[in-house]
């Protein structure tokens, strides 16, 4: 059955022929109703198994019990089972959107078959590996039967650079700053749409964690699946190999402004008075993030829940240096496995107002979790969920 | 009478549908409610539409990778399309028609038709064959 759904798949995209993958990471366990339960469950039925490695994406409820949701009953059962199942077919149960971060690395070149957005976006462009963006279904399909059709990113020629994205222009602080790279991913995600860019103008080297927050809000805001930084990521060593040579279909002179405007779209509730709740880690939380929150949190107490999302990988480390139990002590609700906008964790409050420094919050917490969201950096999100109230200007540029 | 032949996709049943064309692109995801069927997504112009039994029209998906996962779940509610016409083949979406057929369910078929048609095509009562013949 999965080899089927490959070949159909590879049919219908004109793909001549399938080739072998080295690893997956599956989207495809996380609970939009039965039918995704049940289509797990005839794999596991029928004897599946995957082939290559496979790590999970987020579930829709924390199996370590650091949070609780609000599902029904139905609802919460139906979802265990496809969490159980998942594993069952032999999926590793890393529960997270992160899996980069939690030892799943694929080598520079290599043809995997990853699912999530920005996972995808990571894998294609800070680490170099080869993968479509995968979708539920077809994931897991790829996982057993260990094959992949050959078309779009998997090749060389469509992984080309054809748009110029120049930041040379931005206020250099800033671009130094966490809070720039949410803010240029929301630029680059709606003016490059799924066109493929390179990001050229830098003056240093962008560390892992800002690549992971920008791809993950460009890969929301448009259908980004793989980009290149100049100098940085593993197939731009320069702008002219990232564009394999040829001219630019398109060059972006990114401004102050077009920054200052890209950075209001992302909250939805300016003028606020107070915060309900904060959320950060979308994508999970790495320790390094988790080190930041300590040092900015300070041993204070919180007056809003600031919720912090992970995976378990993470956790396990925070539980091992005593971490966990002082930021619970101190008003954060850790929520591993999981996400503040995929499953309901968030308190039901009409009217409320939820701030974040993920730009990928930003864009999905209005429609999925009816609060109203403000943009702000780390900083900013730790200094609001002490005050209650939004502070902005802890970290200016 | 007219006659439009579009590319077949997908195969399916033949059908009688009204034809729906959507006027903006879609995402299934949070675009469409899968108990009812209808375009759930505030800011879609055709928001409050059931897609359920139509010939739904689409010029363009976007969006999440948990289309398919939608779709599947109207075609087991039985509240799918009855045909679907994309200007472009989406492989998210139309795995959800691909397992929706491994799963035993009963499928609607899939067809590729140039978004030209669409105007012409919106609101009509069509008869499609199962060769991707879609008459007026």
């Amino acid at each position: 059955m999965a080899m089927r759904i490959v070949a159909e798949t590879a049919r219908l995209m004109g793909a001549p022929r399938l080739i072998p993958i080295e690893s997956a990471h599956i989207d495809g366990a996380l609970y939009h109703g039965d039918s995704g339960t049940l289509f797990a469950e005839k794999l596991v039925a029928g004897g599946a198994k995957t082939a290559v490695r496979a790590t999970l994406n987020v579930g829709a409820i924390d199996l370590t019990g650091c949070s609780r949701n609000r599902l029904p009953a139905h609802e919460h059962g139906m979802a265990k089972r496809m969490m159980t199942a998942y594993q069952q077919l032999g999926c590793e149960a890393t529960w997270t959107c992160a899996p980069y971060q939690a030892g799943h690395r694929p080598r520079l070149g290599s043809q995997v078959a990853w699912g999530e957005s920005n996972a995808v976006a990571f894998c294609n462009s800070v680490l170099g590996a080869r993968t479509n963006r995968y979708g539920d279904f077809l994931d897991i399909a790829c996982a057993i039967a260990g094959r992949a059709p050959d078309y779009g990113l998997h090749r060389t020629e469509n992984r080309r650079a054809t748009v110029v994205f120049d930041v040379s222009q931005v206020d250099a602080a800033f671009l130094f700053s966490d809070l720039a790279w949410p803010v240029l991913g929301n630029l680059y995600g709606r003016l490059i749409g799924n066109a493929i860019g390179v990001i050229t103008g830098l003056s240093f080297r962008p560390w892992e964690d800002i690549l992971k927050a920008f791809g993950a809000t460009a890969a929301s805001a448009g259908s980004v699946g793989l980009f290149h930084v100049a100098g940085a990521t593993p197939e731009a060593p320069d702008a002219a190999t990232a564009l394999q040579n040829i001219p630019p279909a398109d060059h972006i002179i990114v401004t102050n402004q077009m920054v200052r405007d890209a950075q209001s779209r992302l909250s939805t509730a300016d003028r606020a008075d107070r915060v309900d709740a904060v959320a950060i880690g979308s994508p999970h939380l790495s320790l390094e993030e988790f080190d930041t929150l300590r040092r900015l949190l300070n041993n204070r107490t919180l007056s809003v829940p600031l919720y912090a999302c992970t995976g378990r990988h993470v956790l396990k480390v925070l539980e091992r240096d005593g971490h966990r139990q002082s930021l619970e002590s101190s008003g954060v609700v850790i929520v591993a496995d999981t996400c503040v906008v995929v499953t309901p964790i968030l308190p039901e409050k009409p009217g409320a107002i939820l701030m974040t420094n993920s730009g990928k919050f930003a864009h999905y917490a209005p429609s999925n979790t009816g609060y109203s969201v403000l943009f702000g950096s780390m900083a900013e999100c730790v200094e609001s969920a002490v005050a209650g109230h939004p502070v902005f200007g802890v970290q200016t540029w | 009478m007219v006659t439009v032949q579009a590319e077949v996709l997908l195969r399916g049943p033949a059908a009688q549908a009204n034809a729906l064309a959507l006027t903006a692109p879609i995402s299934f995801w949070g675009g469409v409610d899968p108990k009812s069927g209808l375009i759930a997504d505030p800011r879609h112009p055709e928001h409050g539409r059931d897609i359920s039994g139509k010939l739904l029209l689409i010029p363009q998906t976007i969006g999440s990778s948990s289309a398919a996962a939608i779709l599947l779940e109207l075609v087991r509610a039985k509240r799918a399309p009855a045909v679907l016409a994309l200007h472009e083949p989406d492989a998210i979406l139309l795995l959800g028609l691909i397992v929706a057929k491994e799963m035993g369910y009963e499928t609607p078929i899939a067809l590729r038709l140039d978004r030209r048609w669409f105007g012409e095509l919106d609101g009509r009562l069509v008869s499609v064959s199962d060769d991707g013949s879609i008459s007026i």
